[in-house]
Order: C-alpha cells, then sequence, then structure tokens
C-alpha cells in the first residue's frame, strides 16, 4: 500500500483503516456467501491472464446482487469460479468462497455436486446449449430432483409440471414432453429457471439470462426472477452488461473492470452518486431511451491487456481524472460513503 | 408528395419457401410452407435523414433491408430510389447501385475478409466501381478514410484479427463509406459492442452522416440507440409497419399499443425511474400463419371487446387467450387427466375441465396479483366449452367460444390512420367507434 498522498483539488486520500479489504466489505450479519481475494488465472501461450484479479464481495440472504462490466471483464469467469467449474487452462489459484459459513472451494468434486443444483443453482446465456437437446424438457427439469432429492421419475415428472407453471410455461402438463428445439428462446430460459429451481436452491447465479432475448421476453424473464426472489427468498447473483437492467432488478452492484471490482454499494447509491471514474464513464455512454443526447462520452481507449496489466490503477490509461500516483499506487476496495465502496485513489472524483 | 424522396418502398413484400426442394416436391405429403417475412411495407426515407427500423427478432427489419438493396428479391412491390424502381433494373445497373448503396453489417467478426489488410478491404470496392485514378490515388483514399473513422495510418496492413470488436466495426465503416454512397443501411451496428465502444461509434455515425450527407437506413432492436440516432422511426411488427412518426412522436406519444410495450419496456439506467412498465405475454407468432385480422391482437394488451361486454379488459384478454390456445391446440385434456392422475385419486370430466379453466384463464401468471376472478357467466360459457374439448369435439367448443368472445381487432384488418404530421399507426383504437376504448397505463404518466 502507498503512503503517498494526492492533493491537487481533489479530495486527500485517506488511507485505509487497518485490516484487509475483506473485513472491511464484511457486512454486520452473516452473508450467505461471502467470496474473498478470489484469484482466477489463465495459463495462455502468451503468458499468464489473471481473469479475476483478489475480488471481493458479499451476498446477503435473499438480495439480487448485480456484476455489471463489459466484456472480458472477468464476469463470467467469476461466477463460474464460485462453483469452481472453471474451464481448462484456467485454476483458481487464491482466495475463499464461503457460502453458509463454508468454504467452497476446499470441498471435493463430490462435495460440490451436492451443493450444485440444490443450494446453489445456475442459469446460462445461451439455454440453447445449456439445454441437452436428446432429452424431453421433463426429464431435464427433474433431473435435480432425481439426484437430488431421489425422487422417481413419475414423481419428478409431476413436479416438472408444476415448476414450468410457476415460471409461466403455458400448457406445461403438455409442454413437459417437449424438447428443446420445440421451445422459442424465452421459453427455453423459462425451462432453465424452472431446473434450477428444483431444489428451491438458496442462490441462484444467472450469468446474462436475458441478454440473447428481445426486450418484451427480457421484461418477462425478469419478472420471474423479481418474483421467485421475492416468493421464496432465493437470494440472486446476475451477471450482466446491461446497466438498465441492473438499475432494473439489483438491490446492490458490483462492477467489475480488468479481472477487479472498482466499484461496489446499493444500487441507487452507485447509480445516483457513482465514486469510481470507470463507473462515472459507463453510467455516460448508455443511452438513454428518455431523451436524445447531445452527443455521448464514450471512455476513450481499450481494455488493457491482461497479461501485462498496467503498473498501478488498471484504469488509469484510460482515466480522465488519473494523476502520476495513479500509475503507481494500486487502489484497492475502500468505504467511500456508507455502504458503498470504490478502489479509485479519489474518494470523488468531479 | 411535391418532390421524390430518396428511397421509396410500395408494398414491398418477401414470402420465403419452406420445404421447396426437388425432395419435397416428389412427396405429396409434405406442404410448402410460406413464410411471410415482409408483408406490403409502404415507406419512404427523404434524402439526408436517419430512418430507424425496430421489432423483435423474426420481424423481418434485416429481410426488408436486404430487400431493399436487392441483396434479396422481392416476391411483390416496388423499391424506388430517386425514383426509379430498382426491381427492374437489370444486372448491370443494379452493379452501378451498389456504389450509390451500401451496407454495414451487426457482426465485425465475420462481415471482414480476414485474408485482406485493411487498405486492400477499402481499395477493392473502390477498384471495382471506378472511383480514383490510379492505384496511388486510391491508396490515398484509403488512407483518408481510415482517418475519417478514427484508425491511423498504420492500420493500413493490418488484417482484421488484430483489431478489436470496435475498430473492426470501424473498418467495416470505412469500408461501406469507401464508394461514396449515398445510402448506407446499418444493420444493428452496434448490438454487437460493449457500451463504451457503442457509444464511440454512434459518435462517428453522427458526424460522417453530417459530414457525407448521408441517408441512412438504421435497423436495431435497441430502442434507446434508434433515439439518439434516427430523425424518424419505423416500428415492425410481424412483416409490417405499424406505426411511422418522428423519432420524438414515437417515443413520447406512440399511439399504437406495440409500440407503447416496446417503449415502456427498455430498461433505463437509472434505479429511481419508477416508469409503468407493461408486459407483454406470449411469444412473438409465426410467420408461417400469421394471427388474423390484426397481427398482434393476440399479444396486445388493448384488444377491443364488444360494446356489451362489462366483465373488464383483463377477463376479456383471458378469454381470447384462451380462445387462440384452444385454437392453437395448446389445451390438452389428456395430457391434464394424467397430471391430476398423477396427483392421486380419479378425476371426472368435470374435474379435468375446472383444472383447465384454473390453469389458462384464472391463474394466467405467475404472481397472485395476476390471477383474475371470472365472473359466472364467463365461467358458464367456458366451461361449456372446455367440455365439449374433453369430449373430443374441438371443433364445437372453438365455434362456442367465437360465439361468446369475438373482437374487431381478430376479425378486420386495420386500416392506416393519419394521427399527426407523418405519423400513421395501424390499429383500430384510432378508429373514432373505438376511440377511448382502452385507458393506457402509461397514458398518465407523461403525456
Amino acid at each position: 500500500m502507498s503512503e503517498e498522498v494526492a492533493a491537487e483539488g481533489h479530495g486527500p486520500r485517506t488511507e485505509p483503516s487497518d485490516g484487509s479489504e475483506a473485513d472491511l466489505v464484511s457486512g454486520a450479519d452473516e452473508p450467505l456467501l461471502s467470496v474473498e481475494n478470489l484469484t482466477t488465472q489463465f495459463d495462455t501461450g502468451e503468458g499468464v491472464v489473471r481473469a479475476v484479479d483478489g475480488v471481493t464481495f458479499e451476498i446477503r440472504e435473499g438480495e439480487i446482487l448485480g456484476l455489471v462490466g463489459e466484456s472480458g471483464c472477468g464476469k463470467s469467469v467469476t461466477s463460474r469460479s464460485l462453483m469452481s467449474l472453471v474451464p481448462s487452462p484456467g485454476s483458481i489459484v487464491d482466495g475463499r468462497v464461503e457460502f453458509q459459513g463454508e468454504d467452497l472451494l476446499e470441498r471435493s468434486e463430490e462435495e460440490l455436486r451436492q451443493v450444485r443444483g440444490q443450494d446453489i443453482s445456475m442459469i446460462f446465456q445461451e439455454p440453447m446449449s445449456a439445454l441437452n437437446p436428446v432429452f424431453d424438457v421433463g426429464w431435464q427439469i427433474g433431473e435435480p430432483l432425481r439426484v437430488h432429492e431421489n425422487l422417481s421419475t413419475a414423481a419428478s415428472r409431476t413436479r416438472a409440471v408444476e415448476l414450468m407453471q410457476r415460471v409461466g410455461i403455458p400448457s406445461a402438463e403438455d409442454r413437459v414432453d417437449a424438447y428443446p428445439h420445440q421451445f422459442s428462446g424465452g421459453m427455453r430460459q423459462r425451462a432453465m429457471i424452472a431446473m434450477a429451481l428444483a431444489c428451491e436452491p438458496d442462490l441462484l447465479i444467472a450469468d446474462e439470462p436475458t441478454t440473447s432475448l428481445d426486450v418484451t421476453i427480457e421484461a418477462q424473464i425478469l419478472e420471474i426472477i423479481e418474483e421467485l426472489n421475492e416468493r421464496q427468498n432465493m437470494a440472486v447473483f446476475l451477471i450482466t452488461h446491461d446497466l438498465g437492467v441492473v438499475a432494473e432488478v439489483c438491490d446492490r452492484v458490483a462492477v467489475m473492470y480488468a479481472g477487479r471490482i472498482v466499484e461496489y454499494g446499493d444500487v441507487v447509491d452507485v447509480f445516483t452518486d457513482p465514486r469510481h471514474p470507470y463507473t462515472k464513464g459507463l453510467l455516460d455512454c448508455v443511452p438513454d431511451p428518455r431523451r436524445q443526447q447531445e452527443s455521448f462520452d464514450p471512455i476513450e481507449g481499450q481494455v488493457p491487456d491482461l497479461v501485462s496489466p498496467p503498473a498501478g490503477c488498471n484504469f488509469a490509461p484510460r482515466c480522465p481524472f488519473a494523476s502520476r500516483d495513479c500509475e503507481r499506487t494500486d487502489p484497492s476496495l475502500r468505504e467511500v460513503d456508507d455502504d458503498h465502496y470504490s478502489a479509485c485513489i479519489w474518494e470523488d472524483p468531479s | 408528395m411535391s418532390t421524390e424522396p430518396l428511397l421509396r418502398l410500395e408494398g414491398v413484400t418477401k414470402h420465403f419457401l419452406q420445404n421447396d426442394d426437388l425432395l419435397s416436391r416428389l412427396r405429396p405429403d409434405r406442404e410448402v410452407t410460406t413464410v411471410r417475412a415482409v408483408d406490403g411495407v409502404d415507406l419512404s426515407v427523404e434524402e439526408g435523414t436517419t430512418l430507424g427500423l425496430v421489432g423483435e427478432s423474426g420481424c423481418g427489419k434485416s429481410t426488408l433491408a436486404e430487400t431493399v438493396l436487392q441483396l434479396l428479391e422481392a416476391t411483390e412491390g416496388a423499391v424506388y430510389y430517386r425514383g426509379e424502381d430498382l426491381t427492374e433494373y437489370t444486372d448491370a445497373q443494379r452493379r452501378a447501385f451498389r456504389s450509390e448503396a451500401q451496407m454495414i453489417f451487426q457482426d465485425p467478426f465475420s462481415s471482414l475478409n480476414p485474408r485482406y489488410t485493411v487498405e486492400r478491404t477499402l481499395v477493392e470496392p473502390m477498384a471495382v466501381h471506378g472511383i480514383g485514378d490510379s492505384r496511388a490515388d486510391r491508396a490515398d483514399r484509403a488512407a483518408e478514410l481510415v482517418e475519417r473513422v478514427g484508425l491511423g495510418a498504420e492500420h493500413l496492413d493490418r488484417h482484421p484479427h488484430e483489431f478489436s470488436g470496435g475498430q473492426r466495426q470501424r473498418v467495416a465503416i470505412a469500408r461501406a463509406l469507401a464508394v461514396e454512397p449515398n445510402l448506407v443501411v446499418a444493420d444493428e451496428p452496434v448490438s454487437a459492442l460493449d457500451v463504451s465502444v457503442q457509444a464511440q461509434i454512434l459518435n462517428l455515425l453522427r458526424e460522417l452522416r453530417a459530414e457525407m450527407d448521408l441517408t441512412i437506413l438504421f435497423i436495431s432492436h435497441d430502442l434507446s440507440v434508434v433515439r439518439q440516432i434516427c430523425d424518424e422511426v419505423a416500428v415492425m411488427y410481424l412483416g409490417q409497419v405499424v406505426e411511422r412518426a418522428t423519432t420524438e412522436a414515437v417515443f413520447e406519444d406512440p399511439q399504437h399499443p406495440y409500440t407503447e410495450v416496446l417503449v415502456s419496456s427498455i430498461p433505463t439506467p437509472d434505479p429511481t425511474d419508477d416508469r409503468e412498465k407493461i408486459t407483454l405475454t406470449g411469444d412473438v407468432p409465426t410467420p408461417i400463419d400469421p394471427p388474423s385480422g390484426c397481427r398482434f391482437h393476440t399479444r396486445c394488451p388493448a384488444v377491443i371487446a364488444p360494446d356489451d361486454w362489462d366483465h373488464g379488459q383483463d377477463v376479456w384478454r383471458r378469454a381470447l387467450r384462451f380462445k387462440e390456445l384452444v385454437a392453437d391446440g395448446d389445451v390438452r385434456p389428456a395430457a391434464m387427466r394424467e397430471q391430476l392422475a398423477a396427483g392421486g385419486g380419479s378425476p371426472d370430466d368435470d374435474d379435468v375441465a375446472e383444472a383447465l379453466l384454473e390453469e389458462h384463464v384464472v391463474e394466467g401468471g405467475l404472481t397472485d396479483s395476476d390471477t383474475v376472478s371470472v365472473p359466472g357467466p364467463v365461467r358458464e360459457v367456458l366451461l361449456e366449452a372446455l367440455s365439449m374439448l374433453v369430449d373430443g369435439d374441438r371443433a364445437a367448443a372453438q365455434d362456442r367460444l367465437d360465439e361468446a368472445f369475438s373482437s374487431v381487432c381478430e376479425s378486420q384488418i386495420p386500416a392506416h390512420y393519419e394521427v399527426g404530421d407523418g405519423h400513421t399507426a395501424v390499429c383500430h383504437l384510432l378508429d373514432d367507434d373505438h376511440a377511448g376504448d382502452w385507458d393506457s397505463p402509461l397514458a398518465s404518466v407523461d403525456r
């Protein structure tokens, strides 16, 4: 941690209180899932890519946490790391993923299988490739029940129909025999959600669940997710690139850039009073459907190459507020307001 | 109109035939089906303006664009460019037309030749269309172009794989502009890009449009982007244009219920925004056999009820939707009976009918608030139809429902109504007879 203190008109940098970043972020109550210093890297031919670089956040019981960022920022790798589903050549090299007080990264593959689909389930962006084309939908929705709750084939089918009704699939008792290719995109995503819900998980990880869908269908799917969150008190970890979706459904949000969480807090706080220059820039370039903007303020430049990330702050090369300190100091998350964290040397750049 | 617009479409129709290959034709049991991708579109684009074409996937936006550029042959109708009918052009004329009109595609990863350097990508269309006097001149023009789209001369000898998505889209734009076109058709040009890059490309398109006086046909499913870049908007649903107006009017004063739904469903990046939303039920119907009357009536939140209907819009829509489900064969008594039997007991016909009524009409949604109470007389008709269905007589059930619930929206094709200067919409609600039949939940917000 650097001792340098920046002046130049901006709020001076206050040194974080002693203790690690992780202690800082932890709330008072025991969270449902707490992620500490999670680090996942990929050994590629060009070098080691730290796709997730010391990420810390937590998901409280019954809340919807959004993880937002542009492509390649490490969102999906983060979500997969939580379930130890990082594809080769990636591996989790550091950190803890504590779910209901136990570290998931310590568990064996067999133990993890007990968790997946039962306590934590996951839905993906491409429902067509996530569903098996050769089994009918009812069989697939009932599968977690047969695996985790030892239900018979007939009983799992009956439950599958109920689940399909719950996510608003019309004529579920008929469609239970249909195959994925007979479903539309929105209907497939509903089937995925039904499958994820089968064992009434405490946490649903939704990785870009509406990205491939039209706005009208997207609205339907988001409504289902919100509804289930409220009715079953199921926490949701929603990964998306769409700030509009986050604003619509999330309680809290983590903004990710180049493998790091750069801002984290209540959605209203982060969106109305963004403290990290990246969040500000991102919000500025989202087109607002409610008015015609004179021009946009795009963030200049490109996302850094993670094989050789910039020294100091990852965002410094593109940041309009960057100073010399930014090239030397690698800022970590610190509290800038009540339950609002930013990883910038400025408390409030503007 | 006194002056001819740059581009004018008259009844443009594009149908695709399915199963129309030799093998299928030899088999009389396989029918050739017609996909009505674009069905009778009239549009005009004035020189120097940008028209947005919006709608859900599968509504025919891209097919229409390709038909405009003569990449697809129109099944019917005419496309006039500066008053000349493109569909009558000879091959040579059509080739010449390509230097007037160019296209930018959605995916810059697949629309650039991976073996060509940027320079070759830009010079080749110039050479084909005889632009520039010599190789050297064309190379100069290419260098100028890359700078114009925000890249540097050092990029000229690179290949597409060396670029990021945003840079590739810049190359694609430069290629389209290489032949100095008047008309650019941009098919989802920013949809594959991240927001920060998307903003860069939108700025670039705005600058170039002003600089080169381009006319743009901008196709997008993203209404928030359309709002930023278009002068006018045409909203498409199942191959037809349902509303056409200035961008301002489409967003602030939409006349077609479908437009209202689209505008209201755009997520805004403002967590304090509590606009009303209208959520549509169901998916887009297939363009193979589009719904009768108004094509939107199967999903419309504002289907017109008969004058003597006094059970409210909610029940009305449920009844109509149920009728639709029965017609599509989506209400299956046998499956329900099995389902009930699996839960224990031996259900009789009445139980099955009740259960189907409960599922398809009463509940109809996720939340308890989606549950409607069905008034006695309506319930009676529905149960009557259901018992016919349980007896296996679907035709009778359908007749009974048709007799009890029918709407002008499903029986008659709505006319085009002129609601303001250059603002047209195709909806029965705009007819004087039905004005005020629907209180839009959005109406109170900002009208």
